[in-house]
């Protein structure tokens, strides 16, 4: 009886300690993003306020006047979006087609130098990408690639491969070897078994590798802000800086950009992961 | 008409050889088991049967046609793996007709196709459902179905029951027999259960690290091993074997002193003083007035009986000779304690003498 109580109340205990880390934990992932959000709909006077003003006042002014003239603290919304349209979307396909073929080859096959060239790949991660933004620079600018779409996608390609055979290695390494030889017995070629079956149960594997890529490209900055000069190239990331003068930042302008940048990823990753979840199904495949 | 030829081949994983020179020919709807222990080159020697695993050396025909260079989809055969393999993003439905919409066959005939194979194999109401949704015997069943569907000249089964439990791995045993004996195809069917063998296979091969040891039906394999090896991995309990040493008038003498004639089929092979092993199923060692043959050579002995093993219509007794564990049967069985000692029977007929050095069968 006794035992039973305290029990009880122990188990009650882990209960609220465990919401409580999951608020803590939500709130420091939330509160920048809700932030952001929020001054984007507040007039400037108030998002600099001391002491800061509870009960927000809402207003479109920021928004009204990024799509606005350039004379009025204009920004070329619509030129940055499509940049940052062309070049993420680009440079995740070809990432993931290239990405997912190495990852598949480093799951499948057997080949000299092996391990070798995986953590050759991995360690190419480890470098930052604002060190490479110099050299890329000079070799861009030599070549003329400097300021287009071009460039922008060989680097995020570059830069999203390894990670993306990292990824579908995984997935490709879990999907048994005996789901391609049944379909090779069942008339398919190589290339047939692997688009057959192989790739549709690795989808959701392929996708989430394509989510990273994506985002990893639509959010980068470092590089953008070297690579890019022009209105015909710059991304959105790199149009935040519009809104910094030399003495006063434009928070929020910013924040108004920054939200037309969140709503599209939030959109894509909402879509997908619907994917993610349904997607890992091996029942067919073991006992 | 599928007759399946191997003729010497070899399988090489680097300097490792893991199937030395096999010969094998299987007729035209036999059913061939291959059996052996774990790791002696069974699952590689089918896979080079379907294609999956390139030959090092040899040739592999199939119904007369080298196919040695052929990949799996050229050579007309069906494959049930022990995962079953079934493809997860597809229906049942989808997975038994997947074989004939890679060969574009028309909607109908893949339709009766796979209402035909779903009849054979009672998967008629699961045909909606994916593999995640089924059972084990019900995915067991689906990989089947997906093999006959495409109507091959060959089956080929690795280990396709041994992810059941033992009650449906019965039932499955006799679904593929019956299986075998509706359709009439070739198979080759691997296994390490020698029970799976022994109640399948019109033949057997018998393989031990990479070599195949005997090729023969059953009861060859069960009357006649050639080995100390083939005596113990087939039928259960295995055989008993005591040591022993031929003396020079034709008899044996065994490690616990008693004398025994050498068996008929042996006798005039065996050298003075050369050391043997004797052995004899529990069939043939029992207790006295429980045997079924009374005639024929007998030796008599007594034995302590340490263990008992009540089967219903029968009872393992397990004794003691000379420091070997032997298994004797009791026939319409009553009940024995540990510690008894009891008067049997073995069977002199039924005896057979292994060389110790080479464990060979001698046998004229
Ligand atoms: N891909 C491989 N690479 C290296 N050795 C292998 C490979 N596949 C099998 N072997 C070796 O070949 C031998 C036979 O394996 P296998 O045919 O799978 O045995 P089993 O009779 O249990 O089916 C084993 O010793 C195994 O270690
Ligand atoms: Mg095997």
């Amino acid at each position: 009886m006794d035992r039973n109580r305290t029990h009880r109340n122990r188990k009650r205990l882990f209960r609220l300690l465990h919401l409580l880390a999951v608020f803590l934990t939500m709130s420091v992932i939330c509160i920048p993003g809700l932030w952001i959000v929020l001054n984007s709909f507040r007039p400037t006077v108030e998002i600099m306020a001391k002491p800061p003003v509870w009960t927000p006042s809402f207003t479109l002014e920021h928004y009204r006047a990024m799509f606005g003239g350039a004379g009025e603290g204009g920004v070329p919304v619509f030129d940055y979006f499509r940049n940052s349209l062309i070049v993420s979307v680009t440079s995740t396909v070809i990432a993931i087609l290239i990405g997912m073929s190495g990852g598949y080859a480093f799951a499948r096959y057997r080949f000299r130098g092996k391990s070798g060239y995986f953590v050759g790949l991995m360690l190419f991660r480890a470098v930052p990408g604002v060190a490479l933004s110099l050299p890329l620079f000079i070799v861009f600018a030599r070549v003329g690639i400097i300021d287009t779409h071009f460039g922008l996608i060989l680097a995020y390609v570059a830069m999203n491969v390894p990670f993306t055979i990292w990824l579908t290695d995984g997935f490709f390494r879990q999907i048994p070897k005996e789901l391609h030889e049944a379909a090779e017995i069942d008339g398919c070629t190589r290339w047939q078994a692997f688009w057959k079956v192989e790739f549709p149960v690795a989808r959701s594997g392929v996708a989430s590798a394509a989510i990273f890529a994506f985002l990893t490209s639509w959010n980068e900055f470092a590089l953008a802000s070297q690579l890019t000069r022009s209105v015909g190239s710059k991304t959105m990331p790199v149009g935040l800086l519009d809104f910094t003068a030399e003495f006063t930042i434009n928070w929020g302008g910013m924040c108004a950009l920054a939200v037309l940048m969140i709503v599209p990823a939030l959109i894509l990753t909402f879509i997908v992961q619907k994917h993610l979840i349904a997607g890992l199904t091996f029942g067919g495949v073991k006992g | 008409m599928t007759e399946v030829n191997l003729a010497n081949v070899t399988k090489d994983y680097g300097s490792v050889r893991a199937v030395h020179g096999i010969d094998l020919g299987i007729g035209d709807g036999e059913f061939v088991v291959l059996v052996g222990p774990s790791g002696c080159g069974k699952s590689t020697t089918l896979r080079m049967i379907a294609g999956l695993e390139s030959i090092s050396g040899g040739e592999i025909t199939i119904g007369g046609r080298l196919v040695n260079d052929l990949p799996p989809r050229e050579r007309n055969i069906s494959m049930v793996f022990q995962n079953y393999a079934l493809y997860p993003h597809m229906t049942v439905r989808e997975n038994l007709g997947f074989s004939l919409r890679i060969a574009k066959a028309d909607a109908a005939a893949i339709r009766t196709a796979v209402r035909d194979a779903a009849d054979i194999l009672g998967l008629n109401e699961l045909l909606d459902r994916k593999p995640a949704e089924l059972s084990g015997g019900q995915r067991q069943r689906v990989a089947m179905g997906r093999a006959i569907v495409r109507h091959p000249d060959v089956f080929l089964f690795d280990e396709p029951l041994s992810n059941l439990d033992a009650k449906l791995r019965t039932q499955m045993r006799v679904e593929i027999k019956k299986l075998h004996q509706r359709v009439g195809n070739t198979i080759i069917y691997v296994t390490h259960d020698q029970v799976e063998a022994m109640t399948l296979a019109d033949r057997i091969v018998l393989m031990r690290d990479g070599h195949i040891v005997q090729v023969g039906t059953p009861l060859d394999l069960f009357n006649a091993p050639v080995s100390t090896f083939v005596a113990t991995f087939i039928g259960s309990p295995p055989m008993n074997l005591i040591d022993g040493t031929a003396t020079d008038d034709d008899t044996i003498r065994l490690a616990n002193g008693l004398v025994v004639p050498v068996p008929a089929s042996a006798r005039g092979l065996l050298q003075a003083e050369q050391k043997v092993q004797f052995g004899f199923r529990a069939d043939n060692l029992m207790p006295a007035g429980h045997a079924v043959q009374e005639d024929g050579e007998m030796a008599e002995l007594d034995l302590t009986v340490t263990l008992t093993e009540p089967l219903g219509t029968e009872t393992l007794l397990f004794t003691d000779v000379a420091g070997t564990e032997v298994q004797a049967k009791m026939l319409n069985p009553r009940p024995v304690r540990p510690g008894e000692t009891l008067k049997f029977h073995l069977m002199l007929d039924k005896c057979h003498v292994f060389d110790a050095i080479s464990s060979q069968a001698i046998r004229s």
